[in-house]
């Protein structure tokens, strides 16, 4: 081949890697999502503050505050005493007086501390009061296990705030989840409790560039297969994606669906996939009595009962409080064997 | 019941002058302590017609910290936070006699449209942050509103009241820690009755002078005579001079004050004697101020009384006709305020 056909080669491979480039998403980790949505809110939004313990001056426990303090001053990121109560209200008076907090808790396990405040004057205060004062607030942070923390830290609490009227609940699996539905979460007028994972924080993945909204109420169809819908959040989505991997290699196809929210829940994608498959499995890592599986599997059973082939089960965390051997602890959480088992079940295949 | 209202609108408005202790002034005082004793008594009364549901508790008794708290603030930049003896408060910051009574009458021209009740009495556009339910919950709220005003840089305080069980919750403890050490512009006023329902303060409370556990957080804590409206007056326009500047720390002020009537409508109150309750009465704060009046060479005729009582009469007949007379509420009106919008998908209207 003559030079000239060589060079335009090269610079076809050339044009072609920069084509290549632009079409490349930036891949973020999960805490650095977090960290942007914030930082884009915060700089958007002078009304948007963070408080919580260590987000300042040690960056975040988990480093998802990073850079915040040095870039936004002490006001605007404000390290907190131990009194979750305490500044979890103060965040709610912050919100009625016209400000936008992100309250943040080291892990959920402490916010049991601040639930009256969640409860009673956060998801409340609208009504109450008559639709006078309003409570934009994010009370964010991780929940569920990590690696042997035990009991007192390893548990999941969303049903207990899906449960409230008057707040919503986003439960991120993906980095690019985790700032879109961060960045609703902020400019949305109501008090907002968003479930991290210390777990995830690591974890890369596309997130686009640019204004990066994802509305509440919107499942995303992580993989589509038409033998049986799994439906599976946070870190159990990834543990449905990899029971379906291992469906596949029997011939059977998974379609494995991410609510994202739980408070709004997306039925309507859900029952559009039961439509197809017949037959459904919720994984959740959570407890399973009064469990968020509980009341999805509620909810297909009577708007999806005559698209039902068999009756919904669910994959859950073991009724027991987290224990700590790592063994145990692998027995407790819901695994994609387990998930493959169940799925087998609803086909009648095992 | 107009002239009542143009009145105590009247008082608003002077706000920014230092009041001075001229007879106006008094007779204004008196007469606005007179319209929350008599407002309560009315309530107190159609309650057990039951006209009110749920709980009601009266704040008979301790008008003169109502009164006296809002007389030295600036309700167009200073706000108001309190607990579900919220009925004297609501009245104190403006909220009309009618709006209120409507209120615990669940009618829809109640200031929170029926949806609140005796315990949640709201009114934004006065500043009055409201009532709750949760002993010592409103007190970290307080502790954010500080926080937004700092935040923002404006000279505003905020007034957080609560009783002296409050004193013993958590709460209570880590929002004056935060105030303390963020310098907060809060004024925590403790209405100390001596009993949080039926438990006095000597059976629950191993330090009795609330004020004392300001040093606790390295505050100024100081006794106040919660009978005396003037001495209320004056001790939380102090508190106010102190905590509003940037760099102020928050202030707590203990009231020792005294409720003539049970914990609540439910409450016989057995847990003291009648003999206590009419040692207690020799202190009403109306008769107080009128003892103060004298003390400063104001006279003040019983002709001049007998015309307050009129007008606050007229004023709660007002209220009460507004309360009765109010539509009910229309029941699709559950659906409304839980979110911002009334559509949705997070409210499970059909589920």
């Amino acid at each position: 081949m003559g030079a000239l056909q060589r060079g335009a080669r090269r610079v076809f491979v050339a044009v072609e890697g920069v084509a290549r480039k632009n079409q490349r998403m930036p891949v973020l980790s999960y805490r650095e999502a977090l960290n942007q949505a914030m930082r884009e809110e915060m700089a958007r939004d002078d009304r948007v503050f963070l408080l919580g313990e260590e987000v300042g001056q040690y960056n975040g426990a988990y480093k998802v505050s990073q850079g915040l303090l040095k870039e936004f001053g002490p006001w605007r990121v404000v390290d907190s005493p131990i009194s979750e109560l305490g500044f979890a209200g103060l965040g709610v008076g912050a919100a009625i007086a016209g400000l936008r907090p992100i309250i943040e808790f080291m892990t959920w396990n402490f916010a049991l501390l601040a639930y009256d405040q969640v409860v009673n004057n956060a998801a409340k205060m609208r009504s109450m009061s008559g639709g006078q004062l309003t409570c934009p607030i994010v009370f964010r942070g991780p929940q569920g296990a990590a690696h042997q923390l035990a009991s007192q830290h390893s548990q999941v609490f969303e049903n207990t705030y899906a449960y409230i009227p008057g707040l919503k609940v986003a439960v991120p699996a993906t980095p690019r989840d985790a700032k879109g539905l961060l960045k609703t979460a902020i400019r949305d007028d109501d008090p907002v409790v968003f479930m991290e994972s210390e777990v995830l924080y690591g974890s890369k993945g596309e997130v686009e560039d640019g204004e990066l909204l994802i509305p509440f109420g919107q499942a995303e169809v992580v993989r589509d297969g038409g033998d049986v819908t799994i439906v599976a959040w946070q870190k159990m989505r990834f543990v449905a994606l990899k029971a379906a991997e291992l469906l596949d290699r029997e011939g059977i196809h998974a379609a494995v669906i991410d609510p994202r929210t739980l408070r709004p829940f997306d039925l309507a994608t859900v029952l559009g996939s039961l439509a197809r498959t017949h037959r459904c499995v919720v994984v959740e890592e959570g407890w399973p009595w009064m469990g968020s599986g509980a009341q999805i599997a509620d909810m297909l059973q009577r708007h999806g009962f005559d698209d039902l082939d068999a009756p919904v089960l669910r994959v859950t965390g073991r009724d027991v409080p987290m224990p700590y051997a790592k063994p145990l602890e692998q027995e407790v959480l819901p695994t994609p064997e387990r998930v493959v088992e169940a799925c087998k079940k609803v086909l009648y295949r095992s | 019941m107009a002239e009542a209202n143009t009145a105590a609108r009247g008082a608003v408005a002077s706000r920014a002058e230092p009041i001075a202790d001229t007879k106006p002034a008094l007779l204004d005082l008196y007469r606005r302590m007179l319209l929350l004793r008599r407002f309560e008594e009315a309530a107190g009364r159609v309650y057990t017609e039951g006209k009110i549901g749920g709980f009601c508790h009266l704040y008979i008794g301790q008008e003169a910290v109502g009164i006296g708290v809002h007389a030295a603030l600036d309700p167009r930049r200073d706000y108001l936070i309190n607990a579900y003896r919220d009925h004297g408060h609501a009245l104190a910051w403006g909220t009309e006699p009618e709006k209120v009574m409507a209120e615990l009458y669940g009618k829809a021209n109640g200031v929170a449209r029926g949806k609140g009740g005796s315990m949640h009495m709201f009114d934004a556009r006065r500043h009055n942050l409201g009532g709750y339910g949760i002993v010592g919950g409103q007190i970290p709220l307080a502790a954010g509103v500080g926080f937004a005003l700092r935040y923002r840089k404006k000279d505003g305080v905020v007034v957080c009241l609560f009783g002296e069980a409050a004193v013993n919750n958590g709460a209570f403890w880590e929002s004056l820690n935060m105030g303390a050490i963020w310098k907060l512009p809060v004024i925590f006023v403790c209405e100390n009755n001596r009993y949080g329902m039926g438990t006095s303060i000597e059976r629950s409370s191993a330090v009795t002078d609330v004020w004392r556990r300001a040093c606790a957080h390295d505050l100024r804590g100081e006794l106040v005579d919660g009978m005396d409206v003037l001495a209320m007056r004056d001790a939380v326009a102090r508190a106010a001079a102190e905590v509003r500047p940037e760099g102020g720390k928050p202030v707590l002020l203990e009231a020792r004050t005294y409720r003539y009537r049970g914990h609540s409508m439910a409450d016989p109150a057995t847990y003291r004697t009648r003999d206590e309750v009419e040692q207690e009465k020799k202190r009403d704060p109306l008769n107080v101020l009128l003892n103060r009046a004298r003390e400063r060479k104001i006279d003040i005729t019983q002709a001049e009384l007998e015309k307050l009582e009129a007008d606050v009469g007229k004023a709660i007949e007002a209220a009460l006709r507004a309360a009765e007379e109010g539509p009910q509420p229309d029941v699709a009106s559950i659906w409304q305020d839980i979110y911002a919008s009334a559509e949705d998908p997070a409210l499970h209207r059909d589920i």
